[in-house]
């Protein structure tokens, strides 16, 4: 969508978040945030604000500064320190009309909460794996959701409110080095640092791999449980039809496509 | 008197004494492979050919159970039980729980109104929890609408909260976290499960831990009453952590309940909830089903080497809605493009209607659709491997069923409009 007058006042706050890349493990922008950046950027280029909570110094957030954007605007904090209240303060101070996130964090805890969080500490709706920004029109925005297989719904909801961003969004543009290089990260130490004092107790792992799960025959008796063994896959090759004119064999295929429920 | 004579056939014994004789399979077919015969001196003679069965390496095996009684035997007392095994369904044991002391909540996603896997995982860890904590919990499970599930009881659900009304249909999370919060200041639970799934469970999840104040753990594959161990950093590392109250659970996080019958007692809530929802569902948008990524394709349309005509299969795609697909045949040969390639070596699809036209079905083929729940094969070879995988094949040309199929398709959204209107 073009940017138009429409938006001019329009103002977008997106969250971004150090990724971690998931084969070597290397810090980048993460594949969420940066669609977020780019619907921001996409609907009102203007009235954009990029929001990182953490260390100012971060190479991995130049990467979102390379999309085109002047500044990022920085809550400096510990590694340690909780985001949310330090965010919370801030957006409550700067009231922008869509705050947009990822769905899940590709580092840390990634429990996918901090929109939920927002929503609730600001009282603002939260709509969750959005596809598109349609339009706004009377302080009402229309979305398009993003649901399973490829499905999209719509919603509308009045502004201000917070959104997560899907993967089914439109991808991110490419990060350039000089633009990267020259944007200003603006540090400001955040309004309140709480220590996360729960996360502290937790002890992190590489993943291991899950075990699969077996298929367990619950017989009674050994010859059962031999039979449950040995027994042929019972592939009978389901309903055949030959030999008949083509307008039923077809109304039977057509039957059970109905049946399914594909049709729409 | 004439029934006492015992009338011997000399020479349909000796055939069947005979192995090699050329009559002697279809005599052992006319007696119908029975191991026991009466002999014709009253004596029984059992034919040692007839027990058993023919196992999957060939081999013969015989069951020497005697789950029938002594006097049934071989052949046809292994088909007999088989059939009276299948016939009776084994009545489980009922669990039940009376006034019990706490409660674990748990909320499946319940798509398309049925309890799926994931759900049946999310009930059966609330037991485990129940059986680690002790005392006399109940697994109480809060459902949102109308639903089509009958085995709540063989699922493993205690009590059955089920929040009736319109205003439950659709995409409602605003109404149904506040109906949620509404339950937990009534039952006062002692865990809130809920399956971390793209379908709704993950959203839900997230926004009764934000109302309710709890710090979920998300993606949880390993609990205990004591432990969590969940995953972190988009699943690269396992955090072990203490079990929070409200867990998100993985997929195969415990094993479902098959060994008992539960109550299914319905309860309600004291106060009707009420909330004024900002978020408005507008209905779902048609898209187009080429648009959608051909691995997450619902309903796929895929056409092979036995496609001639390819302007009418593209318009039976369409009239039909379906996602396209191709064999690598098709690709090779410049039909279709190469992301449409279905298959191990091109893209592996989790249709949920697959119809192959004009496909065989090579191996690497077969496995890219392995996920597939209902094949539909439309081919000129009876004999070929997409058949035998299909559940339900049509052995006619390629180009007059689709022709047909163009024209019901055609009727079909002629019908939908003028109903419409």
């Amino acid at each position: 969508m073009q940017p138009d007058q429409q938006n001019a006042n329009l103002r977008i706050t997106a969250l971004v978040s150090i990724g971690k890349h998931p084969g070597s493990g290397r810090a980048r922008r993460a594949e969420q945030d940066a669609r977020a950046v780019e619907m921001g950027l996409n609907l009102a280029p203007k009235g954009l604000e990029v929001l990182h909570a953490g260390d100012p110094h971060d190479d991995a957030l130049r990467a979102y500064a390379g999309m085109g954007l002047k500044a990022l605007r920085i809550l400096q904090q510990e590694g340690n320190a909780d985001a949310v209240p330090a965010l919370g303060e801030y957006l409550k101070q700067a009231g922008p009309d869509i705050i947009l996130t990822g769905v899940r964090a590709e580092s840390g805890e990634s429990s996918g909460m901090v929109p939920y969080l927002l929503g609730e500490a600001l009282g603002l709706p939260v709509v969750t794996r959005i596809a598109e920004i349609v339009s706004i029109d009377n302080g009402e925005a229309n979305l398009l959701q993003a649901l399973p297989r490829g499905q999209r719904r719509a919603l509308r909801v009045p502004l201000p409110f917070v959104a997560s961003v899907d993967m089914a969004a439109s991808a991110p543009r490419q990060s350039a080095f000089g633009p990267a290089n020259r944007a200003q990260l603006e540090g400001q130490a955040a309004g309140v640092e709480i220590r996360d004092e729960i996360k502290a107790n937790w002890s992190e792992a590489p993943a291991r791999k899950r075990p699969k799960r077996l298929k367990v025959v619950k017989a009674k008796t050994a010859a059962d449980r031999f039979k449950a063994a040995t027994a042929k896959s019972t592939g009978d090759g389901g309903k055949v039809l030959r030999d008949k004119p083509a307008t039923e064999m077809a109304q039977a295929v057509f039957d059970l496509l109905l049946e399914e429920g594909v049709l729409r | 008197m004439s029934e006492d004579i015992i009338r011997r056939d000399p020479r349909a014994e000796w055939i069947a004494r005979n192995r090699l004789h050329p009559l002697h399979e279809s005599m052992q077919a006319m007696q119908g492979g029975v191991a026991e015969t009466r002999g014709p001196s009253g004596l029984i003679r059992r034919n040692p050919h007839a027990v058993g069965f023919i196992g999957p390496n060939g081999i013969k095996r015989i069951d020497r159970l005697n789950a029938g009684g002594p006097a049934n035997l071989g052949a046809r007392r292994s088909s007999g039980s088989a059939k009276s095994g299948a016939a009776k369904e084994v009545e489980l044991p009922l669990h039940k729980v009376e006034n019990p002391d706490y409660y674990i909540a748990v909320v499946p996603d319940m798509v398309g109104g049925r309890l799926n896997g994931h759900d049946r995982d999310v009930i059966g860890q609330a037991h485990k929890l129940i059986r680690e904590i002790g005392g006399n919990g109940a697994v109480l499970t809060v459902v949102f609408g109308e639903h089509r599930e009958e085995a709540f009881d063989k699922a493993g659900v205690d009590r059955l909260l089920q929040l009736r009304g319109e205003e439950y249909e659709g995409y409602t999370p605003e109404l149904r976290v506040a109906a949620l919060a509404q339950v937990e200041k009534e039952y006062a639970p002692r865990h809130w499960l809920l399956p971390d799934s793209v379908a709704a469970g993950f959203e839900l999840g997230c926004r009764l831990a934000a109302r309710i104040g709890e710090r979920p753990a998300t993606q949880a594959w390993q609990v205990s009453s004591e432990q969590t161990i969940c995953r972190g950093a988009g699943g690269t590392i396992d955090i072990t952590r203490q079990t929070p109250r409200l867990l998100l659970l993985a997929e195969e996080c415990a094993e479902p309940i098959d060994e008992t019958r539960h109550e299914v007692l319905p309860v309600g809530l004291d106060s009707a909830v009420a909330v004024k929802a900002s978020i408005r569902d507008c209905g779902q948008v048609a898209v187009d089903p080429n648009a959608i990524p051909l691995a997450e394709a619902e309903f796929i349309l895929s056409a092979g080497n036995g496609v001639h005509d390819w302007a009418q299969f593209h318009q039976a795609a369409e009239l039909l809605g379906a996602t396209e697909g191709a064999s690598r045949v098709a690709v090779d040969d410049g039909h279709m493009p190469r992301f449409r390639q279905v298959g191990a070596t091109g893209t592996w699809v989790t249709a949920r209607v697959y119809v192959a036209v004009g496909i065989s079905g090579a191996i690497q083929h077969l496995q890219g659709i392995g996920q597939c729940d209902k094949v539909i094969a439309i081919n000129t070879d009876l004999g070929c491997d997409m058949v035998k995988r299909a559940a339900l094949s049509i052995i006619a040309d390629s180009g007059e069923v689709l022709a047909e199929l163009i024209r019901l398709a055609k009727a079909y959204r002629q019908e939908v409009l003028e109903h419409a209107a």
